[in-house]
């Protein structure tokens, strides 16, 4: 059997930062990731980062991408690609498929001293008549379309939600040469940051406050030819009589993000429910460990935030990892864990970041109530 | 079952002038099958990439309903561009690369001919 110090689970901001510092305490690392390439959804950021010059704010998400694999590159980080856990099993042992698709698989089990899981988030869907048919995608895809593969997902794009992603995409699609015919959105205030909304606005794409979709009409193919929008009432239900055909070919819908947790939940990992963060997380410390022993977790799977907390956890996570392999010296782990903390302070700040500063202090909190210290044994259910 | 794809010669979907992203033009082309016919794509991108690029939305037909699914996620995650790829059915199209000569086919519920009753 394979056997590695740090076996880590994405090859995203948080993966590679986790990385990058477990390799330069001297741990022998691998990151294993389902992708073509590595960099997680890093490469289809290509607006620039807001932050403080110690997160490289007005850098490209895609150049700290570059700047993240360079850097893995000449740390010795080895990352297998195309490659998919498919579990993981008490006594940390890390079942991995290898193989494309449509080529033969191979699964190899791989024995890890410690493991990392950033397996990032999925995008939420809203549910409306006709969302199934081709034309219908998440923001994100839409993204990837664009800014990775160069290919535009329709030439007319209805966006649903004004949240940062919303706003940002909605923006990279016009760059990408798409017509963004509409932007929808069921509250009555725009969800992401002014300054986006403002391009948006000057840009001259029809904005719809307290509207949603009702429905995406399908051609003779059933791919989407139309889109009915409607106002909603306080109760965010469609009032009778307002409804508003548009014409469009694709549908974007950026209703925010769930972590990605199927891997946490398999080794039982202690579980609480955040609606900050999205959904459901793995509880965890400072180390970024969870209730399991030697298993960490960093970035958006740890509740969602943004690339550059991402990083940041993935730091701390690789440097605590390395740190319980007697890799690292007691004091300078700390020293430095405490450091990335003071900056993730400085990354949770303003209307937005407090509320997910504040988030974490529960998790944090909750974490030394119902689990104190990382158990050794995996109960199993049942 | 016969696809209902408009094909290639509808559109060309290609981001081709960008004001930020450097989008290198002279990829080496290769030829790929779609339902018997032939298209071409950008060498190394996903097969769902250059469906779309020629104008191809739909990847397969659901198994109860025959109801067409197309790109969702984009990253592996939803299968819902699942396509019958060389013969291997359910391969996720947004994360596959094309490869000359590969053979594509709208994949109808869990295989490539629908199983009617």
């Amino acid at each position: 059997m394979i056997e590695k110090d740090v076996v880590i689970v994405g090859a995203g901001p948080a993966g590679l930062a986790a990385g990058i510092e477990a390799s330069k305490a001297g741990a022998n690392v691998l990151i294993i990731d389902l992708n073509i390439k590595p960099g997680g959804q890093l490469f289809k950021q290509i607006h620039k980062f807001f932050g403080s010059s110690a997160h490289r704010s007005g850098t490209r998400g895609m150049d700290i991408g570059m700047l993240l694999l360079r850097e893995a590159e000449e740390n010795g980080v080895e990352i297998w690609l195309k490659s998919t856990v498919i579990g993981l099993f008490p006594g940390n042992k890390v079942a991995v498929e290898k193989g494309l698709e449509n080529e033969a698989k191979e699964v190899v089990t791989i024995l890890a001293k410690k493991i990392i899981v950033a397996t990032g988030a999925s995008e939420n869907v809203v549910r409306f008549k006709g969302w199934t048919k081709p034309g219908v995608m998440g923001a994100g895809a839409a993204q990837t379309m664009i800014n990775v593969n160069h290919v535009k997902p329709g030439e007319k794009v209805v966006m649903l939600g004004s949240g940062n992603v919303g706003l940002i995409v909605s923006y990279q699609l016009m760059q990408a040469g798409c017509d963004v015919v509409a932007l929808v959105e069921a509250a009555p205030k725009i969800g992401g940051y002014a300054v986006h909304a403002a391009k948006i606005r000057r840009a001259g794409v029809p904005i719809y406050m307290k509207h949603t979709i009702i429905e995406a009409i399908g051609d003779e193919t059933d791919c989407v030819k139309e889109v009915v929008i409607a106002e909603v009432d306080d109760k965010f239900q469609p009032i009778s009589g307002t409804e508003k055909v548009i014409e469009a070919d694709c549908v974007a819908i950026a209703a925010g993000l769930k972590p990605t947790v199927e891997l946490t939940r398999l080794l039982n990992c202690e579980f609480t429910f955040n609606g900050v963060f999205g959904g459901f997380i793995p509880l965890h410390n400072k180390n970024m460990e969870t209730s399991v022993e030697g298993v960490y977790v960093a970035g958006d799977a740890t509740g969602v935030e943004e690339a550059n907390t991402a990083l940041e956890e993935g730091r701390i996570a690789g440097i605590a990892a390395a740190q319980s392999l007697s890799l690292i010296a007691d004091k300078e782990a700390e020293e430095k864990k405490d450091a990335i903390w003071k900056r993730l302070e400085m990354l949770r700040l303003g209307p937005f970041g407090e509320r997910r500063l504040s988030a974490k202090e529960v998790v944090l909190a909750e974490y030394l109530n119902k689990v104190g210290m990382p158990q050794a044994e995996i109960k199993l259910k049942g | 079952m016969q696809t209902k794809n408009k094909g290639a010669d509808t559109m060309c979907l290609r981001v081709e002038n960008h004001v930020i992203l450097e989008v290198d033009n002279n990829v080496p082309l290769v030829q790929i099958t779609v339902d018997g016919k032939m298209i071409a794509a950008k060498e190394g991108e996903p097969i769902l990439a250059a469906l779309l690029a020629n104008g191809i939305k739909i990847n397969r037909y659901t198994l109860k309903k025959q109801e067409p699914r197309g790109l969702f996620c984009g990253i592996g995650q939803c299968t819902d561009c699942a396509m019958v790829v060389d013969g291997k059915p359910n391969v996720r199209t947004c994360i596959t690369p094309v490869r000359d000569g590969m053979v594509v086919e709208t994949q109808n519920g869990l295989h490539k001919e629908v199983e009617r009753k």
